[in-house]
């Protein structure tokens, strides 16, 4: 292990998921834990319930399509959505770094009320410490989330033949902050996908279809959200990169700077392996959704031992998908 | 027209393959070399390399500015970095490049200023912006990115940006072809860079197919430009006649870019300089003319880098010639991998060992 | 390393211009283009223009691959 914490141990990837396993898991240890799923499955007296946390760190602070705030509500609610359960109290920690215009505090707040609103959560506890100039990019939130489990979803083992499916278009929320920041393009009109996927989550698993997993690929985009999921699973997945949705927008910004879309984190976007003969009816209900619209069968399961990512381009000729290995950076080469 | 779409076309790709494999039919294993990190890069994103005919190989070579740049310039972009009141501005490929002991990427953790910016201009806002602080720009890349950078010292001078320097690591395409060549006798085809082609047209090239006998492409970066690329090379060792063809009609001119030859030709001049794993190249590099010195970031800032040391079992250089393969490092995939790399070739996104570890189940060079 | 994409002229300003590239616009520079037009295709590296694309030639280019395409087809045959 490095000597220091870099920035590429925060990017969702390979270094982030050494860090925690080695650095964390063997001091905490415990079964709930060591899932490392999106929520914790624990028991209230026998009554199970999901619980999960996640902290917000975006620059700009406001963004097309959404704020940290809204980010802060829907990163945990879709935590709690794809664990297959239903969002029901969150906390709300706020670091917030001297000199932040209360202008701008008051729209976060706004946004974090009208998230919760549309998730139907109750924010219930927070807290407030405020930190000097420098110490925290504007303003940082954590928030935990409390959910109970919908009755009849059983998550289960990745199968050979599974397919793989996506709720709509990938890497929006990450162009639209790179757009934010970098100001590289005059009009490129790109909006986070933020939003809560309790709603999409519902409308899915009353299909009654056989969903073995479900997660919201934010850091690491798709590209890390499958190879985690792959682990562990003796299977393979094969992706036609012509099925995956993409919008112009984001394919050319990709093709400008040198990204690959696999990797840019999405904020209202699931991805989810189902039995094979439910698939069609899955992608159906999910398309009747409002923010499944977008959704498209992108892969199929192969159980070849080899727990890797393939995409087969439209001619033909398939490349690995590995785990990111850092933040990605834009090329000229 | 869009000049794209129309390049992708999957069946014309797939009735290419098949001409492809019948010219290549029978023969002895056929070895085409690319010399530009954006065919490396296209190359493997469409998968092309599995669906060739398994006796034609494709080997990259030295065309990727991030894996030919020495560790000497590295060191130095660093030692800049750590000067208080210096921003380095730089492009994103040389951010995680190891230098000795460090990279930029690393140094920025540290606290220094490295920005990422998207073109040249770009750094010289950046000066504009900060006249309290010199900053340096990087200037890596070939001929297709040294007009840019010619332009942005132009437009420094004539807006009076003083804290405007460039960092010259720039090479030229011929004289590394002239002395790949020198040593190789093994390559059959050379599928030439396309957009520094665009630049100094196609002209440069002919020694290649008139003093040694290997036959030249120019060729564009889509899919179908490619593929057609390839074919073209196969025709003309069919015919025995190898020979500089154009591929890229609808950019590349024979004479190429005379503005942007000139341009080059006002700000730079040849130079003597280090390619990783080539040695010293003459007159393979540029550096700024005494008539821009002011904005020469070596002539202007006194630093002591720390001496430059090769890692050692590092074979990039040999990588890069063509002559041993990702397979052949002792170092690859366990010492050496996109997550803490060694050389160059791991780091460069497109470096062959990078692609290799990440795009395909073999390392690139071993068939089957 | 030349990752370069192409992009339509929309608007020219001296040495500067705007070009679209897949619903997007970008601020380019054009030293490098002999007396640029709205509405041409210029390939932009680092928001540098190279040169002009020729629809011409694309179209010919086209053409030949047209050409390899029947050829494929009656290998198949």
């Amino acid at each position: 292990m490095e000597a220091k914490v870099s920035l590429a141990h925060g990017s969702g990837g390979r270094l982030t998921r050494d860090l925690i396993q080695s650095l964390f898991l063997p001091r905490l240890g415990n079964d709930a834990l060591a899932e490392l799923s999106d929520a914790a499955r624990v028991q209230l007296d026998g009554r199970p319930m999901l619980f999960t946390t996640d902290s917000f760190v975006v620059k700009p602070l406001e963004f097309p399509g959404g704020d940290i705030g809204k980010l802060a509500v829907c990163g945990t609610v879709n935590d709690l959505a794809v664990s297959g359960g239903r969002p029901l109290w969150l906390s709300c920690g706020l670091i917030i770094e001297e000199g932040l215009p209360i202008a701008v505090l008051e729209r976060v707040a706004d946004s974090i009320a009208a998230a919760a609103r549309d998730a139907g959560v109750s924010v219930v506890c927070g807290d407030t410490k405020v930190v000097e100039a420098g110490g925290a990019d504007g303003l940082f939130i954590n928030t935990a989330g409390i959910g109970v489990p919908i009755a009849g979803y059983a998550p289960g083992p990745i199968l050979h033949g599974d397919k793989v499916l996506v709720s709509g278009t990938i890497g929006d929320h990450e162009a639209a902050i790179f757009q934010a920041r970098e100001n590289l393009g005059r009009r490129l009109a790109i909006a986070s996908d933020c939003a809560s996927l309790h709603g999409l989550v519902a409308a899915m698993l009353a299909t009654g279809v056989a969903v073995r997993v479900m997660r919201d690929p934010t850091r690491g985009g798709i590209g890390a959200a499958l190879n985690e999921l792959l682990a562990g699973s003796g299977c393979s997945v094969e992706l036609e990169e012509d099925a995956i949705p993409l919008r112009e927008e984001v394919r050319g910004m990709c093709e400008l700077v040198g990204f690959d879309p696999m990797y840019l984190a999405n904020e209202g976007k699931l991805v989810c392996f189902a039995a094979a003969e439910g698939a069609a009816a899955l992608l159906a209900a999910m398309k009747a959704h409002a923010l499944g619209a977008g959704a498209a069968a992108i892969g199929e399961v192969a159980a070849d031992g080899r727990e890797r990512v393939y995409l087969r381009s439209g001619f033909g000729g398939s490349r690995i998908v590995a785990m990111p290995s850092g933040v990605q950076l834009p090329r000229i080469c | 027209m869009k000049f794209r779409e129309e390049f992708r076309n999957k069946d014309i790709a797939r009735g290419l393959l098949l001409d492809i494999a019948h010219a290549a039919a029978g023969l002895s294993p056929v070895k085409f070399m690319e010399v530009c990190g954006s065919h490396t890069m296209a190359i493997c994103r469409y998968g092309i390399r599995q669906l060739l005919p398994h006796n034609l190989m494709l080997i990259s070579g030295p065309g990727c500015p991030v894996c030919v740049t020495t560790g000497d310039y590295l060191d130095r972009a660093i030692a800049l970095a750590r000067l208080p009141g210096v921003i380095v501005a730089t492009f994103g490929d040389l951010l995680k490049v190891p230098g000795s002991t460090s990279s930029l990427d690393k140094e920025r953790a540290a606290g220094a200023r490295v920005e990422i910016v998207f073109s040249p201009i770009e750094a010289v806002d950046l000066a504009h912006d900060n006249p309290d602080r010199r900053i340096v720009f990087l200037g890596i890349g070939f001929e297709t990115t040294i007009p840019a950078v010619a332009i942005a010292i132009k437009d420094a001078r004539e807006r009076g940006i003083a804290n405007f320097l460039v960092l010259s690591g720039h090479k030229l395409m011929p004289p590394a072809l002239r002395a790949l060549v020198s040593g190789q006798t093994s390559i059959n085809g050379l599928i030439l860079p396309g957009h520094v082609s665009t630049i100094i047209g196609t002209a440069p090239y002919e020694f290649l197919a008139r003093d040694h006998g290997i036959g030249c492409v120019v060729t564009g970066f889509e899919p179908l430009d490619i593929l057609q690329g390839i074919y073209m090379l196969l025709n003309q060792m069919l015919k025995g006649t190898p020979r500089v063809e154009n591929q890229y009609t609808r950019l590349v001119r024979p004479e190429g870019n005379r503005a942007g030859q000139a341009i080059i030709n006002e700000v730079f001049e040849p130079a003597d300089a280090p390619w990783r794993g080539l040695g010293v190249i003459p007159n393979s590099g540029l550096r700024i003319r005494e008539e821009f010195a002011a904005f020469d970031a070596e002539r202007a800032i006194r630093i002591q880098p720390e001496p430059t040391r090769e890692k050692e079992g590092c074979i990039c250089g040999e990588i890069l010639q063509g002559i041993k393969t990702p397979d052949d490092c002792p170092l690859f995939g366990q010492h050496c991998t996109p997550v803490e790399p060694v050389g160059p070739c791991m780091v460069s996104s497109e470096g062959c060992c990078a692609a290799s570890y990440r795009y395909l189940e073999k390392p690139l060079g071993s068939k089957g | 390393m030349c990752l370069a994409v192409p992009m339509k002229i929309e608007s020219i300003d001296g040495v500067r211009g705007v070009g679209s590239f897949a619903e997007g616009q970008y601020d380019i520079r054009l030293d490098l283009v002999a007396e640029p037009a709205v509405g041409e295709y210029v390939m932009v590296h680092a928001g540098m223009a190279l040169d002009r694309l020729d629809e011409k030639e694309a179209l010919e280019t086209l053409k030949l691959l047209g050409e390899l395409y029947e050829i494929s087809g009656r290998i198949s045959e």
